[in-house]
């Protein structure tokens, strides 16, 4: 008896996924698209951040990879995020998912500053 | 010009300030080397490569220390990929100075990365020192990510606030001091104002003849803020040192010697065992600088420092790793 309902709930179930990947597949292909590509990338060089301002629209993910030979953080000034610290090549992500401008710096390099404005 | 003059880079007491030619002229090389002896309120500086010709009497003194900064534990770039072998060989070169120093000062930077294995490896090669005692101030390396608490619990016994402490030998008083935690957006050194009180009661006391020698990670004198090399609230600090008649101030951080007197104090900056850095502004940035190998240990050194009792005079011989 038990074994027949569970059967019968997995079966349900299934159906259901189908149909909302069938949906899926015809109407959200472009909004999924969209979202996909809210990213943005900055490199740090020469300590510095590389764009030093970024405009990014709302939901935009920023990631920022250290290309020196020595460690950075990415801080923001405001406490909104921090990264550990960053060897060579090691990224830091952030999802930015509310407009404002978002000031930030190296911690342990405070002369290197940047800024994320995101609208 | 001879030679000799050449290698002799003679401050006036009375210099105040420094213009950027004078300061380019105050830079020696760790490849160099320096000997400075302070005597009067004058510097007198000697090049490492006229080592044979000192009077060994004339640099005895009383009390003698090594400074060695900058060990970067962790880092394995291109620079130097072996930065454990140039502090054993550092270690080395003080275990082979005919008069031992009393003690070490490692002004900061002990670790790349903060990781306790970087500190580790320090601490054991450190053990083969013949000199026991270390003394430490944190670099901005060693306080990534707890803002330093991990190197106080290790180095801060018995420390005030961040990590400074002073103490006394021989007459003479030790300040270490911390300017590398609660950095500011944009900013450069940060001493604080809670250290900054510490500092004033701290010295109120002492005698103006007692002979003062202050050593914190960064610069604390304006070596090139455009790269960050100075400390903002510097000038304060030293205000509290007017008194004294012989102020030494010793710094790592920028991986290259530099000196320069300004009225009773005497700035110094100390070679890394890691890796050398740019002069200023003569690279894009103050990253590491890759130099051929068998140039490499002619740019890293230590620091030996004696003090001679009576003349109030420092010593400060500087010599590379090659």
């Amino acid at each position: 008896m038990r074994g027949k309902f569970a059967r019968i709930g997995l079966a349900s179930v299934v159906v259901a996924l189908l149909s909302m990947f069938a949906a899926a597949g015809r109407v959200g292909g472009a909004a999924a698209q969209d979202k996909v590509a809210a990213t943005a990338e900055v490199k740090i060089d020469n300590f510095s951040f590389g764009p030093t301002a970024l405009t990014v629209p709302v939901g935009t993910t920023v990631t920022w990879t250290n290309r020196d030979d020595i460690p950075h953080t990415v801080v923001s000034t405001d406490g909104v995020f921090k990264s550990k610290a960053l060897d060579t090549d090691d990224k830091f992500s952030f999802v930015f998912t509310k407009a404002g401008t978002y000031p930030y710096f190296c911690s342990i390099h405070p002369k290197m500053t940047g800024t994320v404005v995101v609208q | 010009m001879s030679q000799s003059e050449k290698d002799e880079i003679l401050h006036d007491h009375n210099h105040d300030g420094i213009d950027r030619r004078g300061f380019l002229k105050c830079m020696a090389w760790a490849g160099t080397g320096a000997l400075c002896v302070m005597q009067g309120g004058v510097l007198k500086s000697y090049s490492m490569s006229r080592a044979n010709e000192w009077n060994a009497a004339k640099m005895a003194g009383e009390l003698s220390f090594a400074q060695i900064s900058d060990s970067h534990m962790g880092f394995n770039k291109a620079a130097n990929p072996d930065v454990a072998a140039t502090l054993k060989a550092a270690v080395d070169k003080i275990n082979a100075l005919s008069v031992q120093p009393e003690f070490l000062l490692h002004t900061g930077d002990i670790s790349h990365l903060a990781r306790p294995e970087e500190f580790d490896t320090v601490d054991q090669i450190l053990k083969g020192a013949v000199a026991k005692d270390v003394f430490f101030v944190p670099g901005e390396h060693d306080v990534i990510g707890d803002e330093g608490k991990q190197y106080r619990d290790r180095y801060g016994k018995g420390a005030v606030g961040e990590g400074w402490y002073s103490f006394e030998k021989k007459g003479v008083h030790f300040i270490g001091l911390v300017n590398v935690v609660n950095l500011k957006a944009g900013g450069l050194g940060n001493l604080g104002g809670e250290q900054l009180e510490w500092l004033e009661a701290d010295v109120k006391h002492l005698k103006a003849s007692t002979p003062i020698v202050v050593f914190a990670h960064i610069p604390l004198w304006s070596v090139y803020p455009e790269w960050g090399w100075g400390t903002d609230d510097s000038a304060q600090a030293l205000s509290y040192l007017k008194k004294f008649g012989s102020v030494s101030v010793l710094n790592g951080h920028i991986h290259q010697i530099m000196q320069k007197v300004e009225g009773n104090v005497t700035f110094h900056t100390a070679a890394s065992t890691a890796f050398p850095q740019p002069q200023p502004g003569k690279a894009d940035s103050p990253g590491p600088m890759k130099v051929p190998a068998e140039q490499l240990r002619s740019l890293l050194g230590i620091t030996d420092v004696n003090f001679v009792r009576g003349q109030h005079a420092l010593a400060i011989v500087d010599s590379q790793l090659g």
